[in-house]
């Protein structure tokens, strides 16, 4: 069993380890990359994977509902409240619409009304995993058409609810209805609808409750044990806790932890959580993208070409249309508009579990279910290349504005939430940097790892970041990609360091300002290649000098100059001397570089002295002589 | 009675003698205000609203400082640049210093006598004053002839004191009305008010 388990995941991970960087080389993305993984090795190819594919899909799925959990994280209540319409109006009318028509067409093929309804509903999904992941990585989640994919697919989510109790209704024999179906874990079938109605608002309440009030201290606890597995374990459980509880009360999972994502949006953990989830939504999502892969039943295709590519092309162009006709009512401009309805073209994962369950109701007949479920796979792998073709050609034939889409929409990502600077540690140091940003007008993503000084931040209405700055996810998710610079104020020396290294690997076009806490500190810092390096007491220092010297009579201007050249000066030496380590001939360098420091400010003020007797006065007055 | 206001400027006063000299005289003068601009702009960076109110509460105003490169040190450019601002100092909808006096008092390396088509510097004192004489114009403001310590660097104490009284007289004049006004345009100079 432990040896089939292994040797299954190291088949897995192979075949995407192999393929998805092929694929993302060729420019297809990930997506495709998992699918085609997933081909080779099913039954179609190298038949490491049977009939199992279909289980390990169900498994996969989870990686859809923390993909929603994270989405649900990017997005804040307000954010969610102004895809109000969208979600309502596009969502509500694309379900509504594609499921009458798509049963209007099953009806006019001599097929009875209850199966044609059901092929509607399920024709009507599509696939949250492959558009959202697909969106993602290409940058266009925040474009018009990504919010707008996302408004669709959420009210699908929504209307998977009423679909699953719709089909049972739909079967010929009336019997199998309150059977065993995939929605039927629910412990709260056998309670009366209005009870369980009760039942479904109070756990959604008790998400929101639990998200707002009883999860920060825990998190907090959690940070505070500065053990990361705890914190990652804690996330993990809070999104399979939820999904458990969805499904007991007959809700779906992904839409629980869509929810319980949105309540935590403007937490300080958000980063931190995202960070813990992505690698585990990232494998899943990828199983899953293999699984689909891997169940596309080739020998049926084989069997009936003509058929099964006929009902795919019909099947996209119909839901194409359906979208982009929809899309121009909402006011999505015409390059967003093919992105939205090619992108949500194809059938999604849900159908196969509407399949499976009308299998199981006797909706729908063996024939027809096998052929669908065939459809369905095969329009989900062709979405990433539908895609790809629009972006090659349709993009740049139709849209004139196509050529500068991408740059245009990362311009108004930045406005909208990236922010140009990242400050890594907001202490006494990095919070003078952000306020005076701020005031500048330049907002700044902010993060910090200490949860006592983030909460307090927080309640002073600073918008503060919990997390571990050296980690790579947390950058990535903060915005390093494209941000311009980030600012290195940590207190730790070491994690600073790290920091630098994490920075020059993954992000090598951001500009790194550096405070160092000493000289040694800034030699350590030059030698990583630093060249923005503040000592964080230097200039405070100089400038109490200053004070010093003008509270013994000096002159203001002069004693700023004899600070200004002291300063430049000082960063000279530093300079030279952090090429120059070897102990012995540091030491001595040092001794040299103080008497040479005793000398040049010495020079300073006979320098100004000289300046002063030595004015063109007397050199004209000796060139007239 | 008129108030007088000194904009002082000097870099590196510490080594100065001459303008250390005037300034002395000058600080002992009643009614007379002592603006030592490069000891409250060490950085260049000059309080504009503090600068108009202070012109503004005076009627006379000196801009003190040595003729370096044939002009002032820098801070003085800088505090006209930020400071006459428009529709304040001049424009439309304000000439806040119309008819306040102004003039330059300057110490000079070289001698009277180089500042003349003959001479190594080829023209008149007034004639490098013209960007004053002209910003004052513009303010509506009368602009009148220099008071200039020449050959600073070979000036002998029995001398530099005599400038110091000088200045201190004009300094005095100047605040009880005392100037003969119709012998201000004869002169090059306010010093030969107070030559026997």
């Amino acid at each position: 069993m432990q040896e089939t388990f292994f040797f299954q995941a190291m088949i897995y991970l192979a075949a995407a380890v192999v393929m998805v960087p092929v694929a993302k080389r060729l420019g297809l993305g990930s997506v495709l990359g998992y699918l085609v993984a997933g081909v080779i090795i099913g039954p179609a190819g190298l038949k490491f994977i049977g009939m199992e594919g279909q289980d390990i899909m169900h498994f996969a799925e989870f990686g859809v509902v923390m993909m929603l959990f994270v989405i649900g994280l990017e997005l804040e209540p307000s954010r969610l409240w102004r895809l109000r319409k969208s979600i309502a109006g596009l969502g509500g009318l694309q379900v509504g619409i594609t499921t009458v028509v798509v049963t209007g067409i099953a009806m006019l093929f001599q097929i009875g009304w209850k199966e044609a309804l059901a092929l509607g509903m399920i024709v009507a999904m599509s696939s949250t995993a492959i558009v959202m992941q697909t969106l993602d990585e290409k940058g266009w989640l925040k474009t018009v058409a990504g919010q707008s994919s996302f408004a669709v697919l959420l009210f699908q989510d929504l209307a998977i609810i009423p679909m699953l109790a719709i089909f049972p209704l739909l079967a010929d024999h009336v019997g199998a209805a309150d059977g065993h179906g995939a929605g039927s874990t629910s412990l709260v079938n056998a309670l009366p609808a209005w009870q369980q109605a009760v039942v479904v608002l109070l756990s959604v309440a008790g998400i929101v409750v639990t998200g707002k009030y009883l999860l920060r201290p825990v998190f907090r606890v959690m940070a505070r044990t500065g053990m990361r597995e705890m914190f990652t374990a804690t996330a993990l459980l809070l999104v399979v806790g939820i999904a458990v509880l969805m499904t007991s009360v007959g809700l779906s999972p992904a839409l629980g932890a869509f929810v319980a994502g949105v309540v935590l949006a403007n937490s300080e953990y958000r980063h931190e959580l995202e960070s813990s989830i992505d690698p585990f939504k990232g494998l899943l999502l990828g199983l899953f993208f293999i699984s689909v892969g891997s169940s596309i039943d080739f020998p049926l295709v084989a069997s009936k070409p003509a058929v099964i590519i006929g009902l795919v092309a019909g099947l996209m162009i119909l839901k194409m249309v359906i979208l982009f006709v929809l899309g121009k009512i909402f006011g999505v401009r015409n390059a967003q508009n093919f992105i939205f309805s090619i992108g949500l073209s194809q059938i999604g994962e849900f159908a196969f579990v509407l399949l499976s369950f009308s299998v199981q109701e006797g909706v729908l007949g063996k024939e027809l279910t096998d052929t669908m479920t065939a459809v369905v796979a095969i329009s989900m792998a062709m979405t990433p290349l539908a895609m790809m073709v629009n972006e090659k050609w349709i993009l740049t034939r139709f849209c004139l504005v196509s050529a500068g889409l991408q740059v245009q929409q990362r311009l108004s990502d930045v406005e909208e939430q990236d922010n140009p600077v990242i400050i890594a540690g907001y202490g006494h140091f990095g919070n003078t940097i952000g306020r005076f940003l701020r005031a500048n007008g330049v907002e700044a993503t902010v993060l910090d790892n200490d949860s006592d000084n983030v909460d307090f931040l927080r309640r002073m209405g600073q918008k503060v970041y919990f997390g571990d700055a050296t980690r790579y996810e947390l950058l990535d998710i903060a915005g390093a990609g494209r941000a311009q610079v980030i600012i290195i104020a940590i207190s730790d020396e070491e994690k600073r360091l790290e920091l630098i290294e994490t920075v020059k690997k993954h992000f090598p076009n951001l500009h790194m300002l550096v405070r160092s806490s000493n000289r040694n500190d800034a030699y350590d810092l030059m030698n990583a290649g630093m060249m923005h390096i503040y000592r964080e007491t230097f200039d405070t220092s100089l400038r109490l000098g200053v004070d010093a010297l003008k509270l013994l009579g000096h002159r203001a201007h002069e004693a700023t100059r004899m600070a200004k050249t002291f300063f430049v000066h000082d960063e000279r030496t530093l300079k030279h001397l952090s090429s120059i380590r070897n102990d012995e001939e540091y030491i001595h360098a040092a001794r040299k570089h103080i008497e040479e420091l005793e000398l040049i400010m010495q020079a300073d003020r006979e320098a100004v002295h000289l300046n002063a007797l030595a004015g063109w006065d007397r050199r004209a007055e000796v060139e007239s002589a | 009675m008129a108030k007088v206001l000194i904009q002082f400027a000097h870099p590196t006063l510490s080594k100065s003698n001459v303008q250390k000299t005037l300034e002395n005289y000058a600080r002992k003068v009643p009614g007379v205000t002592f603006n030592d601009l490069y000891e409250h702009y060490p950085d260049l960076f000059i309080d504009v609203k503090r600068e108009q109110k202070l012109l503004l509460e005076h009627d006379i105003v000196i801009f003190q400082h040595p003729f370096y490169w044939y002009s002032s040190p820098p801070i003085l450019k800088q505090w006209q640049d930020l400071v006459l601002e428009y529709n304040w100092a001049y424009g439309p909808k304000g000439y806040a210093l119309k008819g306040k006096k102004i003039f330059n008092a300057m110490s000079c390396g070289g001698g009277r006598d180089a500042y003349a088509s003959s001479g190594y510097n080829r023209f008149p004192v007034s004639q490098y004053l013209l960007p004053f004489n002209q910003t004052a114009f513009l303010c509506r403001m009368e602009y009148l002839p220099p008071f200039v310590v020449h050959e600073t660097y070979t000036i002998e104490n029995y001398e530099l004191k005599m400038y110091g009284e000088h200045y201190a007289s004009l300094l005095a004049a100047l605040v009880h009305d005392d100037l003969n006004l119709a012998e201000l345009g004869q002169v090059e100079y306010l010093n030969e008010l107070f030559k026997e």
